[in-house]
């Protein structure tokens, strides 16, 4: 991972992932279950994508393939340029702590762990200094509005204010794609708004953003839509910033 | 390497997280290292007295008794006693022989005014305390003239001195033994218990020849103490003076020596063998709870393993290598062995070194048996924390993420 072969084809325009004939089958054989059925998906460098779609339609099983957690059956899904269904399980990891940052669904911050720590996680991986670490974790807190609640544990956060910390986690290490699996949905409206703000904020920096969502006003705030239907991409409807 | 630093801290934290938990987690290997140690220090303990007690019956010393073995042997004819004349003849005859110290042993209740005592008499010659290394406290050892004449002088033990004479000076005193009022000339420094328990300080010695013609009433000698140059070679002077035994006491060809010649540097090692396997025994015994101690780590850390999932798939989806979950739970295995092993070691110290007193043993604190101990306790971390640890590293990280 020492160079990188993706910024070379950095050209605006050029898309940063493609997902060619992509599929995803669980179990083997007649008990085989195919969630991504052949999906052809680009994204390119500052798009703003949501994807949208029934449940079980694979919208999950996509997001996790292009996380780089989960690698496709077949088919080709190149980031940056890298042939990411050939790295191995380690390379992946290496490539998600360089490139990547994720808000999960169910928050999934560590427990019994202050926001700031919480914060740091990302970065004590990539090897930062402890003076670092706690500059840059205080600064994307302060970014999302925490700041004062740094030495909060999960527990003692509402549920808004834990997504808040998790997007301060996602963004702490200036990643050049941020992956959200339905960033508001245990959220009230008005806290969905404000995460939504937080993550075009973001989105005008230069990040990348991919959300799942199934509310149509969530999805309003992107620039691209993507359908998921019955395993494949079905259209890919560009709303212009 | 970078790791290592939050690592341990992670680890202690996840530690004191579950203090009672950790504590019950450790105990096996609590036990097992406090137990090693306390046996190995006690063992050496009693290894030092042993050998302190042995060199207490003197260095370069060979006892020369009739008979085989400690007793007379089985039956036939009592072998004869030695006499003098066989003292003369090692001494003279036998090259490397500086003393040689005949013995012959009585008993007797020694009495003056309201105060008696019973105790040992050893009739013998002014070489004894050269050949035993025994100082006087006061006084004069036999001179060649009471010797010669076999009068009634006597020097003493303190066991003696104090139950005769409390706080008198008893140089110059007389009491009786038996039927013999014996002057004091001399009085032996204090040597406390020998090899064997016995009060070495509860004597009385007596010219050879006066005890002889007085208390046992024949001239035998049932001990003689050979003391050796060191420059010499033990086994060649104890052959000499076997040789030179037989030729006097005309035993020839094949026929078995009727009398045995004992080198007390023998029994000495003797027993160090004896107390270094019990100890090595008592060690394995200790080494096997050590490994149970190792079992109830791996089961705990397989419990950690499965109750932190979510972290575990948390920190591999934000970019942790399957090598770094498996080090932090490592780590956090072998800090767990290693806080075992301290407190084991502290409870050694504490065990050993009140136990050593009650046991009568010294207590010698063993630098390397403690970092065996603790290094082997690290080493359990290590081998009964991978599994556990291996498996955290290998969790899908999707799933683990969804784990409940
Ligand atoms: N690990 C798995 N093993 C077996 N089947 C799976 C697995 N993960 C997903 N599936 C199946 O794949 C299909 C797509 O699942 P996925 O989670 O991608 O749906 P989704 O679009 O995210 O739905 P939702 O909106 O409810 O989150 C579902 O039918 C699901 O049962
Ligand atoms: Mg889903």
């Amino acid at each position: 991972m020492g160079d990188d072969p993706g910024a070379a084809r950095a050209d605006r325009g050029d898309p940063m992932i493609q997902l060619r004939g992509v599929t995803r089958t669980f179990g083997f054989g007649t008990a085989g279950f195919q969630a991504l059925r052949g999906v052809d998906f680009d994204v390119a460098a500052g798009d703003f994508v949501a994807i949208m779609g029934p449940s079980g339609s694979g919208k999950s099983t996509m997001m996790n393939i292009l996380g780089c957690l989960d690698v496709p059956t077949a088919g080709e899904f190149l980031f940056k340029g890298f042939h990411v269904e050939k790295l191995t399980r380690d390379e992946r990891a290496l490539l998600r702590r360089r490139y990547l940052g994720f808000v999960f669904q169910g928050f999934n911050l560590l427990a019994r762990t202050n926001a700031l720590e919480n914060v740091e996680l990302p970065l004590l991986y990539r090897g930062e200094k402890p003076r670092a670490r706690r500059t840059a974790a205080m600064d994307a807190l302060a970014q999302v509005g925490l700041a004062d609640w740094w030495d909060h544990t999960p527990a003692e956060l509402s549920g808004g204010q834990q997504q808040r910390v998790a997007i301060a986690r996602a963004i702490v290490t200036s990643p050049q794609v941020l992956l959200a699996d339905e960033p508001t949905g245990n959220l009230d409206t008005a806290r969905s708004l404000e995460i939504m703000e937080l993550l075009t904020r973001f989105n005008g920096t230069g990040i990348t953003i991919l959300m799942v969502t199934h509310e149509a006003e969530i999805a309003a705030y992107a620039h691209t839509v993507a359908h998921v239907r019955d395993g494949l991409v079905e259209q890919n409807e560009a709303r212009g910033p | 390497m970078s790791m290592l630093g939050p690592t341990l801290v992670l680890a202690l934290r996840e530690i004191r997280r579950h203090v009672l938990r950790s504590f019950l987690t450790v105990l096996g290997i609590v036990i097992g290292v406090a137990a090693v140690v306390t046996m190995v220090t006690l063992g050496n303990g009693a290894t030092a007295a042993v050998r302190e007690q042995i060199s207490g019956l003197g260095v370069n010393i060979l006892q020369v008794r009739p008979g085989q073995g400690f007793g007379r042997g089985g039956g036939g004819p009592a072998p004869k006693d030695f006499d003098m004349d066989d003292a003369a003849a090692i001494r003279d005859q036998v090259a490397g022989v500086v003393v040689v110290a005949p013995l012959s042993q009585s008993s007797g209740t020694a009495v003056r005014n309201a105060a008696n005592w019973a105790t040992t008499v050893n009739g013998t010659t002014s070489d004894y305390f050269t050949a035993q290394q025994w100082d006087m406290a006061s006084g004069r050892t036999f001179t060649a003239a009471e010797e010669q004449a076999g009068k009634a002088v006597c020097v003493i033990g303190s066991t003696v001195q104090r139950n005769l004479f409390r706080a008198e000076d008893p140089l110059g005193q007389r009491f009786r033994l038996r039927n013999l009022s014996c002057e004091v000339i001399g009085t032996l420094v204090t040597r406390g218990q020998g090899g064997f328990g016995n009060d070495q300080d509860d004597v009385v010695l007596m010219p050879i020849k006066t005890v002889q013609r007085r208390m046992t009433g024949n001239r035998n000698i049932r001990l003689m103490m050979v003391k050796v140059d060191p420059a010499y070679d033990m086994a060649t002077v104890t052959a000499s003076i076997q040789s030179l035994l037989r030729e006097r006491r005309n035993i020839r060809g094949a026929k078995q020596d009727d009398f045995n010649i004992f080198d007390t540097a023998q029994i000495s090692q003797t027993l160090q063998g004896t107390t270094r396997i019990l100890t090595s025994l008592l060690g394995a015994v200790a080494a096997v709870s050590l490994l149970v101690g190792g079992i109830g780590i791996m089961n705990i850390m397989l419990v950690s393993v499965t109750e932190r999932t979510r972290e575990i798939g948390i920190r591999l989806a934000i970019g942790a290598v399957g090598r770094e979950v498996l080090l932090q739970f490592l780590v956090e295995a072998i800090v767990l062995a290693c806080l075992g092993g301290v407190v084991g070691l502290l409870l050694a110290l504490v065990a050993s070194w009140a136990l050593a007193p009650m046991l009568q043993v010294p207590f010698l604190f063993d630098v390397r048996i403690n970092v065996v101990a603790f290094v082997f306790s690290a080493l359990i971390g290590v081998i009964f924390g991978y599994f556990p640890a291996r498996q955290a590293a290998q969790l899908n990280p999707i799933d683990a993420l969804r784990h409940e």
